[in-house]
């Protein structure tokens, strides 16, 4: 089977789960109770019938539900994701603002993970059973059973609020107006503790799947066989073990790969960090449909895009695959 | 005193705003964080001191009638708009008659029930001439209650869909500088502010930080500088304001006075309907644990509809002090026979769940069948607007005056669908609906706090909401933060006259 071949099926498959989700999304969201023009109202502690009127006018909600379903279909056609009349901004543009900030984030707290998943449980495997392999083992299983909002709070504790290291919560230093350079490390610095938090989570995952592979694989005859052949006792762990081992980190990595720009709502919201996740979550309560339903879709749409990533990732790791489908 | 001494100019000071506000157009919005933030940039004809009295703002000077119904306000001289527009009379009637009378909903219901009308007399004058004498009148003109609009940039205009909702044009001490969605907003100082050598600071960030222990952590390491009033958890209070260089006051929210209690659905019929019954329950719950453990002793009890810290409040009614014989006793003289009862507990917070669990463990113990029924915020909106609840907590402004703030709650005409914050109990009482709408037009005081006294006696022993706590929501700042609260509502009021030592 040809990459294009392949290619184009999933594409297609793809947009078809995208308008499978987008309506999904429309009227799950609409079976939770309450609405923008309510919260609203309820918000500002005071309201008349009149004023719930004029409120549900301007979000479109005095229209029938199918006349909704379809100005919000024919709009996702044309890539216009809609207007939240509540921040009086187009979704695009409040989804495009928050976009850097989460994948800033999520990107390296993925990168990290990785890495550091992958060196770790591979080290943990090669030496199972002594007190290092304990040592790593234990520690992933402490980081993945931790609450991460629990973790969160604690290292700012620790290293905002008694050891003055980092600062605790935002994107940059506000009012110090720094540019270039400046800015970059002042944002790099306030990364530090929210991209270790939530990169830790991951690290735990990887390293845990990577020993555990490694230590299947390194049973398996095509290894003995090269241990009889002479090779050396490191060539063998990373050509014929490691190698074997890694796809099912690939698929996992795929996964959280997909979850990018759906953002961390948790550790944006304990560290203040102006990204997408945090804009989903006040979307939520606040029942701000369109930014929510906008959400939704771009992180879905992540979600397939990286879905056939992964698979073609698949395919390079292991030219086996493709002969196999 | 701090106010003795000379203010320092200059420096930034960074608060705490929270939730996010969804705008900053004070005329189209009211929700508590966006008074907060746009009451540095709108101001209002008045403003009211501790005590609730009257002081210039935008008006410099105001007469009324012997007759009580024309009220003459004379504006300050040299007033702009941040666009260099000079304020006038016009922007006062466009701001009243028009914009605030369409989309205000405290004002409408003024506006269009008790003003005759709203005429310019000269540049600098304003006549509002009314049908009836009005008492709570001259404090309706907070600026969160009617804020004053640039009249050249809205009339005419789709007022919800004005591009200029996003860049709010005020004549306020700030000016509207910067919004990053999720992070901040920035002010700065007007330079052009009409009282002269006014504001003192030169800039105001208003940070969004959503975890209540993260703002808490902020504000150790120095990152922010004034919590506003409930945007700490109540448990993180004493601690906060221990620190050194760590300052307290529950000042500032004297407007608002607000005020928590329980709603029984009366509508609803069976043992909620039954006066005996809910006096019993009254007795039944410990409100004083509910003061000092839950709320950490913030907060004072309540004896009726209207709060100690308002006008017309009156002692002299029926009293309910924890009593769980006497619970029992009328609980069993109201004919109950455990009937299960759910409360609608309010998605604002641990503190809220947790008095919800104690007021459980309270009812459980005079014998009441209850539980705990949970909903995110507008699911509890749609049931308490709807009146699909048994009982749910509630908590509302009183809004300086009975006739605005507290009537609403208890008169039969305002039994309405789509607003929690109406007569949800649907309870209903001729006379006391009588004695409200009578006295809102009383014309003088001591007839109006005659009828005040007659009401609370009534309701005190009717019982048609279950009154739990007078709240105080503290503002923890920097003791270098200087005349920081110095009206009756607060940092709603503006940083006009703070000052950084």
């Amino acid at each position: 089977m040809n990459l294009l071949h392949f290619l184009s099926g999933r594409l297609v498959k793809g947009v078809l789960v995208l308008f499978a989700i987008a309506v999904l999304n429309f009227f799950l969201i609409r079976a939770a109770p309450g609405d923008p023009a309510q919260v609203l109202a309820g918000e500002a502690g005071a309201a008349d019938a009149q004023l719930l009127e004029q409120l549900r006018q301007r979000f479109g909600l005095n229209e029938p539900i199918t006349t909704q379903l379809w100005i919000y279909i024919k709009g996702y056609m044309t890539f216009d994701l809609g207007f939240s009349y509540r921040q009086q901004q187009s979704v695009l543009s409040l989804v495009l603002d928050r976009l850097p900030a989460t994948l800033l984030l999520t990107g390296a707290a993925f990168a990290l993970s990785l890495a550091l998943g992958i060196v770790m449980g591979a080290l943990a495997a090669r030496r199972a059973g002594r007190w290092s392999d304990s040592l790593i083992t234990t520690l992933s299983l402490v980081f993945y059973a931790t609450p991460l909002f629990w973790i969160a709070l604690m290292s700012q504790i620790v290293f905002s609020l008694k050891l003055g290291l980092v600062p605790n919560v935002g994107y940059e230093t506000i009012g110090a107006n720094y540019t270039g350079l400046a800015r970059a490390l002042d944002i790099g610095h306030h990364l530090i503790l929210p991209a270790l938090t939530l990169g830790l989570f991951f690290t735990a995952l990887y390293a845990r799947m990577m020993r555990a592979s490694m230590l299947e694989v390194a049973g398996a005859d095509f290894v003995k066989t090269a241990r009889a052949k002479g090779l050396s006792p490191g060539i063998v762990s990373r050509r014929h073990v490691a190698r074997n081992a890694i796809l099912p980190v690939v698929t996992l990595a795929g996964l959280q790969a997909g979850q990018l720009v759906g953002g961390a709502v948790l550790t944006e919201t304990v560290f203040a960090w102006p990204g997408i996740g945090r804009l989903m979550f006040d979307a939520l309560v606040q029942r701000d449909y369109s930014v929510l339903l906008g959400v939704f879709f771009m992180s879905s749409a992540m979600v397939v895009g990286f879905n056939i990533l992964t698979d073609l990732v698949y395919r390079l790791a292991d030219p086996r695959i493709e002969a196999a489908s | 005193m701090a106010s003795a001494q000379t203010p320092k100019k200059g420096g930034s000071i960074h608060v705490v705003v929270q939730p996010e506000p969804p705008m900053l157009m004070q005329g189209l919005n009211q929700n508590g964080p966006t008074n907060m933030v746009a009451g540095n940039i709108y101001e209002s004809l008045l403003r009211y001191d501790e005590k609730l009295t009257p002081q210039p703002s935008l008006a410099k000077s105001w007469e009324i009638s012997p007759d009580s119904k024309v009220y003459t306000f004379k504006l300050q001289d040299g007033v702009t708009w941040h666009d260099g527009k000079p304020f006038t009379a016009d922007d006062v009637v466009f701001s009243l008659d028009k914009f605030l009378r369409e989309v205000h909903p405290r004002w409408r219901p003024i506006a269009n029930g008790q003003v005759e009308k709203i005429e310019k007399i000269d540049d600098l004058t304003v006549k509002i001439t009314l049908k009836q004498p009005f008492g709570p009148l001259i404090l309706s003109q907070e600026v969160g209650g009617a804020p004053m609009i640039p009249k050249h940039i809205y009339d005419g205009t789709d007022y919800r869909a004005n591009p200029a909702n996003n860049t709010p044009i005020g004549t306020g001490p700030f000016k509207f500088k910067e919004w990053k969605k999720g992070s901040y907003i920035h002010l700065v100082k007007n330079e052009n502010y009409w009282q002269k050598g006014k504001p003192n600071l030169d800039e105001i960030y208003w940070q969004i930080i959503p975890d209540a222990a993260a703002r808490a952590v902020a504000y150790e390491t120095g990152k922010i500088d004034v919590l506003t009033g409930g945007s700490v958890d109540v448990y993180d209070v004493a601690r906060l304001s221990k620190l050194p260089n760590s300052c307290v006051t529950t000042k500032g929210w004297e407007m608002f006075a607000p005020h928590a209690w329980l709603t029984p659905n009366i509508a609803k019929g069976g043992p909620l309907a039954n006066k005996q019954f809910r006096q019993g329950m009254m007795f039944a719950i410990d409100r004083e644990f509910g003061k000092d453990v839950v709320w950490g002793g913030l907060g004072k009890l309540p004896t009726g509809p209207i709060s100690s810290k308002t006008k017309f409040y009156s002692a002299d009614v029926p009293k309910y002090a924890y009593d769980v014989a006497k619970a029992k006793e009328l609980i069993k003289a109201s004919g109950y026979k455990g009937e299960p009862i759910k409360l609608l507990a309010l998605p604002y917070g641990e503190v809220w769940s947790r008095w919800a669990e104690a007021i459980k463990q309270n009812l459980t113990d005079a014998g009441v069948n209850v539980s705990i029924e949970t909903t995110d915020v507008p699911g509890w909106t749609q049931k308490a607007s709807n009146g699909d609840f048994d009982m749910t907590f509630n908590y509302l402004y009183q809004l300086g005056d009975p006739a605005t703030g507290v009537a609403r709650n208890y008169i039969s005409t305002n039994i309405v669908k789509g607003n929690p914050f109406g007569n949800q109990g649907a309870y209903v009482n001729a006379e006391v609906d009588k004695l409200f709408a009578d006295a809102a037009i009383a014309p003088s005081d001591s007839a109006r706090q005659e009828l005040y006294t007659k009401v609370q006696k009534i309701l005190a022993d009717d019982v048609p909401v279950l009154w739990q706590l007078e709240m105080d929501f503290p503002t923890i700042y920097r003791c270098n933060i200087k005349n920081l609260v110095n009206s009756a509502v607060g940092v709603n009021d503006g940083f006009r006259d703070a000052w950084k030592e």
